[in-house]
């Protein structure tokens, strides 16, 4: 070898692959304004179409009259239920198992349902002829409060549901009843707590909230009638999902439907589900002969597509007098709106709620949720986590504090005792769960070390000292959060949507060049797919990063995915990227077997090429090896390079964390102000640290968010009171805190690269940690626990309870 | 509705159009001038994705009438590369220092701080979090792009960009 030849340091930067901070390849046209979005999509002789909607929130809708509106200058159609039953469409299917009205059906249930579909030549004539749909209403009880949903005189919400008494997940126990989910050992658990030494009781709630992506839903339809193709630009999460819904709802062939999610501008759980705003947009199209844009602005997004969260959680905890945790019973009510349009695996009512033991080994537990109907906007979709998960972690972090309370333990202490141990991995559940691997204990004593945990408790009794003698209006609180997550849905045993399995896929195709394309049944909506997917091409088959490129979002080009939700895109579609390009491996393997006239099993692989065992100066490079594959593959083999792989993931994934937010309250102001906040993240092998910072990044400002404001609020008759951006809270750079990222690795055994996915754990991790803070700052002045968010109004209002203000 | 005739610099170029004297600034430059760059994130003047430059000044443009930009000096995102079409000082910024994500809020928050170095070509942690806290930003937790602009206020003023310590 002479000077010039790269060292295997060199040759394994030139790939990018994984494990590097690589730049990314998105950002060379975002930061340009280059992105392509689908409001910036114009098709020639697009029409707009836009929504009346109700100012009721439970009313009996007595007439439609569209006469004034049809003479408004560019308006050419008004749609309404009666128009969309000619085909069959008032009514959709929902992911959860219900049906939602598509435009009100002689009802309206919610406020700022839809009522009317108002298409015209431009957005603003649109506008105009919404202001003259006239829409007579007689309005009806509305229904808000889900804690008197199953009332006896509670008003009836759903009649087309009167007298049917079995839903999608089982029997109902009253109209406004949508299903009862239970699991675990009922039995086993009642007895744990009927000898339990020490026991705590709190109902936890987690308020309403919502995604709130900065692009809104919105969709162009295209129906071309003479091909008989519908072709559906939209911000889709799950690209192949809304084409086979919209195949089986809308009766259209599958191949002649084709959806294309282009570059999306966020979509936090907000874009997965199908949206009465798709629907519109498709029969306008195919009524009108012309292709129909419908977007959606913040006020509609915000009041009707798919709120998070409404859990009300009443969490039992039976423990020994020292602190070791005998048993777990969670009863949770579920607050669904007026249709159940979660956007969960088929069969999984409350998502995977049950992963509500956490981080403990707990010995029995029961879980009982019951799911009602109320007079709010549907959806209760997994804003940035996986299906139900914050709503668990929020309970078992919540709980584990309360318990240490009680107990005049210290959380971490509590924590470190009840913790699964690393050689108790995989770990069954006892709600059912195969926890794939975790070393919590690292994880957390690193928490506590690098954050100097012991030195802040003693600053923090200090401070307690002080504020009783009167020499401080500040209250410090330590907020400790240890979550695991499930995600990566997930296997076909157990999880579907509509009755496909939730695998997902890559198709990788190598040009004679060494260069190629990866198409991923994935969809990226800011986490760079694009730069990481061929980050793990890279590495895997030794071709440059630079060289491949990634296409997500076509459903004629990617092959059949699940798309992107749920922490699922690397642990599922990034397996079945990595199975492609080991299958793209073993057939480069065998031509340079041929090439180099040895025998397969002679060659090993060595960063960017195959290497004749014991023989280094034989070697073929993967770019030598892509151009022979076009001319001179062995005899009786294919010619070409390229390989699909469909995975179905054996197993979830459990990824977790060690969080802690040290925050000072002013008493005086519930002014709080968030010192300090520490987060490490187990996410297994890691792809990008650089992307995967940025949503440790991300997903802890909107657990801040959450935890400390944002809300989706009901006034007591139904009215919506957080319709904008004003209302709901949304942190700027100013409020934003600082935040600290810290990791350790313990890869998954079940995924080809270990990796276990990262999006949503800070979000999972989040909440309970600041919850935790707030609480924890307020627990010496004797409460027990305060329900989110903690704004400044309600913190002042917790000291004014406590005494602590005069 | 009648339609006024408008005429304006944009980017550089004079542009002109007839508009309604409703039309949002942001759809003129968006559907007339077929410049996409320019986002829509909240129609109601808080998120910022919509930010223009107009006349020296950050604007909110789908809280301004096109009429009343007529006469106007504007810089979009389209117009905020180098000359010679390379990325800006910001631009390059943002992306090596990961400021953002979906790209969503990206146009809006460039052009926002391009006026704030021009108005302080140093500013501090604090001046530059104030400076842009008009634009919301989902994805990133505004870390990185914190420090996209620290990137590019060195690379202007000709220093070299040291990270601050975590």
């Amino acid at each position: 070898m002479n000077d010039l030849t790269p060292t295997r340091e060199q040759r394994t930067a030139a790939l990018e692959g994984m494990g590097c901070k690589r730049k990314r390849v998105e950002d060379i046209r975002f930061t340009q304004g280059r992105g392509s979005y689908v409001d910036d999509i114009k098709l020639p002789g697009m029409l707009h179409g836009d929504f009346v909607r109700s100012p009721h929130p439970h009313a009996r809708v007595k007439k439609i009259d569209d006469s004034e509106a049809l003479k408004v200058p560019g308006v050419l159609a008004v749609i309404t239920a009666e128009t969309l039953k000619t085909v069959n469409l008032a009514w959709m299917p929902t992911l959860a198992g219900d049906v939602q009205m598509v435009l009100a059906d002689g009802k309206v249930l919610f406020q700022n349902q839809e009522v009317a579909f108002v298409v015209a030549t431009d957005r603003y004539a649109a506008d105009d002829g919404i202001n003259k749909v006239v829409v007579e209403y007689e309005p009806l009880p509305p229904l808000v409060d889900p804690f008197k949903s199953m009332d006896k005189d509670a008003p009836v919400l759903r009649e087309d549901l009167v007298g049917k008494m079995s839903g999608a997940h089982g029997p109902r126990k009253h109209d406004n009843h949508i299903f009862e989910w239970t699991v675990g050992d009922k039995e086993l658990t009642d007895a744990a707590f009927n000898k339990a030494e020490v026991k705590i009781k709190e109902m936890i709630s987690y308020h309403r909230t919502h995604p709130s992506p900065l692009e809104t839903c919105q969709c162009v339809c295209s129906f071309d009638k003479i091909k008989g193709e519908l072709t559906i630009y939209g911000t889709f999460q799950a690209p192949h999902v809304i084409r086979t819904v919209v195949s089986l709802i809308a009766k259209l062939p599958e191949h002649k439907i084709h959806v294309i999610a282009p570059d999306i501008g966020g979509g936090f759980g907000n874009k997965v589900g199908a949206y009465p705003g798709y629907i519109c947009a498709a029969v306008a199209s195919i009524v009108t002969g012309k292709p129909v844009k419908w977007v959606e602005d913040r006020i509609e997004n915000l009041t009707a597509t798919s709120f998070a969260r409404d859990y009300h959680m009443t969490t039992e905890v039976a423990a020994t007098k020292d602190g070791k945790v005998t048993g777990l019973r969670v009863h949770v009510l579920a607050d669904h709106g007026a249709f159940d349009a979660c956007a969960d695996p088929s069969k999984w009512p409350a998502g995977f709620f049950n992963i509500v033991t956490g981080s403990y080994d707990f010995p029995t537990a029961h879980l009982a949720v019951d799911g009602v109907y109320t007079n709010k906007a549907p959806g209760g979709v997994a804003y940035r986590c996986s299906f139900r998960v914050t709503e668990a972690a929020y309970c078992i972090e919540r709980a584990m504090d309360i318990l240490a309370q009680k107990l005049n333990m210290d959380p971490a202490e509590l924590r470190l005792k009840n913790f699964i141990k690393p050689e108790q991995f995989p770990y069954h559940s006892a709600l059912g769960w195969e926890y794939d691997s975790g070393d919590y204990h690292t994880a957390m004593r690193k928490m506590m070390e690098t954050t100097g945990y012991a030195a802040l408790r003693k600053e923090q009794a200090d401070k307690r000292a002080a504020f009783k003698r009167g020499e401080t209006r500040e209250i410090m609180g330590l907020g400790v959060s240890f979550f695991t997550e499930i995600v990566g849905a997930g296997p076909s045993k157990n999880c579907d949507i509509l009755g496909i399995a939730m695998f997902d896929s890559c198709e990788i195709r190598m040009h004679p060049t060494g260069a190629g394309i990866a198409r991923v049944g994935s969809k990226s909506q800011g986490q760079g797919h694009e730069t990481t997917w061929a980050q793990i091409i890279a590495t895997e088959i030794g071709i440059p990063a630079d060289n491949i490129m990634v296409e997500e979002g076509n459903t004629d080009t990617a092959p059949y995915g699940l798309g992107t939700y749920g922490s699922r895109s690397t642990p599922v579609a990034g397996a079945a990227i990595a199975m492609a390009a080991r299958k793209i491996k073993a057939k480069a393997q065998m031509i340079a077997a041929y090439k180099l006239e040895v025998h397969e099993d002679d060659l090993e692989f060595d960063i960017d090429g195959f290497r004749v065992k014991g023989l280094p100066e034989k070697f073929m490079s993967m770019k030598d090896i892509c151009w022979a594959a076009y001319n001179s593959v062995p005899p009786g083999m294919e010619p070409g390079l390229e390989a699909v792989s469909y995975y179905d993931p054996p197993n979830m994934t459990y990824p977790f964390g060690a969080y802690l937010c040290v925050m000072d309250i002013d008493v005086d102001t519930g002014v709080y102000n968030v010192r300090r906040f520490y987060a490490l993240d187990d996410c297994g092998t890691r792809i990008n640290p650089m992307i995967i910072e940025g949503q440790v990044h991300g997903g802890l400002t909107e657990a801040f968010a959450i935890a400390m404001g944002q809300e989706i609020r009901y006034d007591e008759v139904g009215n919506v009171v957080t319709g904008s951006f004003m209302d709901f809270f949304m942190p700027t750079a100013v409020e934003t805190p600082h935040w600290e990222t810290d990791f350790t690795v313990t890869p998954s055994p079940h995924h080809p690269i270990g990796a276990k996915g990262v999006g949503e754990s800070p979000n999972v991790g989040g909440v309970p940690a600041f919850s935790n803070a707030v609480n924890d700052a307020f627990s010496f002045l004797g409460s027990t626990h305060i329900q989110m968010p903690h704004d400044f109004w309600r913190n002042w209002k917790a000291a004014k309870q406590l005494g602590a203000v005069a | 509705m009648a339609k006024t005739h408008v005429t304006m610099k944009v980017n550089g170029a004079e542009v002109e159009g007839l508009v309604e004297p409703r039309t949002l600034l942001v759809h003129f430059i968006r559907e007339n001038l077929q410049m996409t760059g320019t986002h829509i994130g909240c129609e109601t003047t808080h998120c910022g994705a919509c930010t223009v430059d107009i006349d020296g000044m950050s604007v909110k443009s789908c809280t301004m009438f096109a009429v009343q930009a007529d006469g106007s000096d504007i810089t979009t995102i389209e117009g905020m590369a180098n000359a010679d079409g390379t990325l800006s000082a910001l631009q390059e910024g943002f992306r090596m220092m990961h400021g953002l994500q979906c790209g969503f809020c990206t146009p809006g928050m460039i052009v926002r701080a391009h006026r704030l170095l021009k108005e302080n070509a140093s500013p501090s942690e604090a001046e530059i979090r104030m400076g842009i806290s008009g634009n919301i930003c989902r994805c990133t937790g505004y870390q990185n792009i914190v420090k996209a602009i620290q990137y590019a206020s060195a690379k202007i003023n000709g220093v070299e960009f040291q990270e601050a310590a975590e």
